[in-house]
């Protein structure tokens, strides 16, 4: 558990947006130091604009650190070389499921990160078999994603990158774009991932239901960290976190609210919690 | 009913045609078109008609789809026909008024012609209706690789067909959607006239055009993250290799070939 696969140390990244005559800068991750280690369910919490996807962008490379650095197995993208190295450790999953979808056909999509690799072509077709299943979806490998629903597409998505063989996930709002039954779906396949394949998951979301199912919560606002720990730790803070614009998960805030027991997680702790102060009558 | 969408006009189907290597689908295709034009008496392009109701039996494609693919050439074959039974002169005359005359020459002409152009809509349209969008650009991308000696960027060109073909129907409901919410707000499309049916286009496509340069960005990013680096040292899951049925249908076509010439030495040349 103690191994890192990355590492912040004091990054700082600056967005230079353009007006039209001064450039202006905009300071999306201020001075984030934070470690995760291999075989961890790191979420990320946070509202809109909290830096939270820039996390995200930093841990393979897509955006460079502009002070500070990122340790991915000890590797500093510092060349083009290097960034590809970190990205066939970490992979990516992004929001929107359309647009990360390159190729016409289920399968071929998946191949398509493997083939990058320059992969045999037999280990190719075995690992996107492999892949394709453990996200149940082989029975869809030779349908066009534009038919499948979003929960669909996006665990197709989210096939690309096991077949790639990362160790670690980082999944930027993968959720955010479907419907309940879409984000039950992914939600069950990451953490799937997580646990039968330990591969190191970060989930970036604003959904408290979601982070609840993490190892760890690492809750960001306006560019800092300012509360990490076990969900249940996080989750009994009730006021700081509406401080930082993020509401609880309900179970959570029905018991901070009759003033019962911090930190309940879901409904079935709320109800016995309920039924504990009613004298055993539910 | 936007998510039917189907690319191009690929029938699904397992039949010998579909198992075609598409290289060896795309190059005889090719080859026939040249053979047709080659012909030059009835025989030889009655052996051609042949082969084609043969190809099209074989793909088991039903017949109203193919006729379907016929269906934008009437014009064209009407018109060539006519041109043809007019403007053609030569041998017996069947009828004769004021300037005009219709000779066994001109309606030889027309209906070769038009026999020529149906042959031709049927077997190009044999190759999209038996092979995908995918597996056509594939097969480009491998037929036209030795064009790398030349500094062309092969793999560049054929990725750029892929996500244009993959991101025709995402576009198509953008489309869709960014017409319904203008709707929404009191945007008149259907009436006026077309200068002001073309206006009201206008907040249409300026939407489009920065969602779509929005996805690209996006799209980008995601090929990055999966180590996409262009073509070098690049690997393919699907791997083309020739079998015994594109050797057997190379075979067909070189015996059709060699028919038709023979044909075309010993019967009476129409054209």
């Amino acid at each position: 558990m103690s191994e890192k696969i990355i590492e912040f140390k004091n990054v700082t990244f600056v967005y230079e947006a353009e007006e039209e005559d001064s450039v202006e800068k905009i300071p999306a991750v201020k001075d984030v130091s934070l470690t995760i280690n291999k075989g961890e369910f790191v979420a990320v919490l946070g509202h809109n604009g909290s830096g939270k996807s820039t996390l995200a962008k930093l841990c393979n490379a897509i955006y460079e650190p502009t002070e500070g650095t990122v340790e991915v197995k000890g590797i500093v993208a510092d060349t083009e070389e290097k960034a590809d190295e970190i990205r066939r450790i970490v992979g990516m999953v992004f929001q929107n499921p359309d647009n990360q979808i390159v190729a016409t056909i289920v399968e071929d999509d998946v191949a398509f990160g493997p083939e990058n690799l320059g992969i045999e072509p037999a280990e190719i077709r075995r690992r996107v078999d492999d892949a394709l299943k453990s996200v149940n979806m082989y029975d869809f490998r030779h349908r066009e994603p534009h038919k499948l629903s979003g929960g669909q597409k996006q665990r197709v998505a989210i096939a690309g990158v096991i077949a790639m063989q990362t160790e670690c996930i980082v999944l930027d709002e993968p959720t955010a774009m479907l419907d309940p039954m879409g984000r039950d779906e992914v939600m069950q396949t990451v953490k799937r991932l997580n646990e039968e394949m330990g591969i190191t998951v970060v989930l970036i979301t604003h959904f408290m239901d979601e982070a609840v199912q993490a190892d760890r919560v690492v809750v960001m606002d306006d560019g800092k960290i300012v509360m990490q720990g076990k969900p249940r730790e996080v989750f009994s803070q009730v006021e700081k976190l509406r401080a930082c614009g993020l509401d609880v998960p309900q179970s959570t805030e029905l018991c901070h609210v009759l003033g019962l027991k911090e930190g309940i997680l879901d409904v079935d702790e709320c109800v016995s919690e309920i039924s504990k102060v009613l004298g055993g009558a539910v | 009913m936007i998510r039917e969408i189907t690319i191009g006009q690929y029938y699904p189907g397992k039949s010998v045609l579909h198992r075609l290597d598409p290289r060896m689908k795309l190059v005889l295709t090719f080859a026939l078109i040249v053979v047709i034009f080659l012909c030059k008496s009835f025989l030889s392009l009655g052996l051609i008609a042949l082969a084609t109701v043969g190809a099209a039996a074989l793909s088991k494609v039903p017949p109203k789809m193919i006729l379907k693919s016929l269906k934008p050439i009437v014009i064209i074959l009407i018109f060539t026909a006519i041109l043809n039974i007019f403007y053609t002169q030569g041998g017996k005359t069947y009828f004769e008024w004021w300037e005009i005359s219709i000779t066994e020459k001109g309606v030889n002409t027309a209906i070769f012609t038009m026999i020529r152009i149906v042959c031709l809509v049927v077997i190009s349209s044999l190759l999209t209706y038996t092979t995908t969008p995918t597996m056509l650009t594939d097969a480009i991308e491998r037929l036209l690789s030795p064009l790398k000696v030349f500094k062309i960027k092969v793999h560049t060109l054929a990725m750029m067909m892929t996500l244009a073909l993959r991101f025709i129907p995402t576009l198509i409901e953008e489309i869709d959607r960014i017409m319904n919410a203008q709707k929404a707000r009191g945007a008149d499309l259907e009436t006026g006239g077309i200068i002001q049916r073309a206006k009201a286009l206008v907040p249409i496509f300026i939407p489009l055009m920065v969602s779509s340069f929005r996805r690209a960005y996006e799209l980008a990013f995601a090929m990055t993250c999966r180590c996409y680096t262009g073509g070098e040292g690049r690997t393919r899951m699907k791997q083309m290799k020739l079998a015994g049925r594109d050797f057997a249908a190379l075979f067909v076509c070189v015996a059709l070939t060699a028919g038709v010439i023979v044909l075309n030495i010993f019967f009476e040349a129409v054209i």
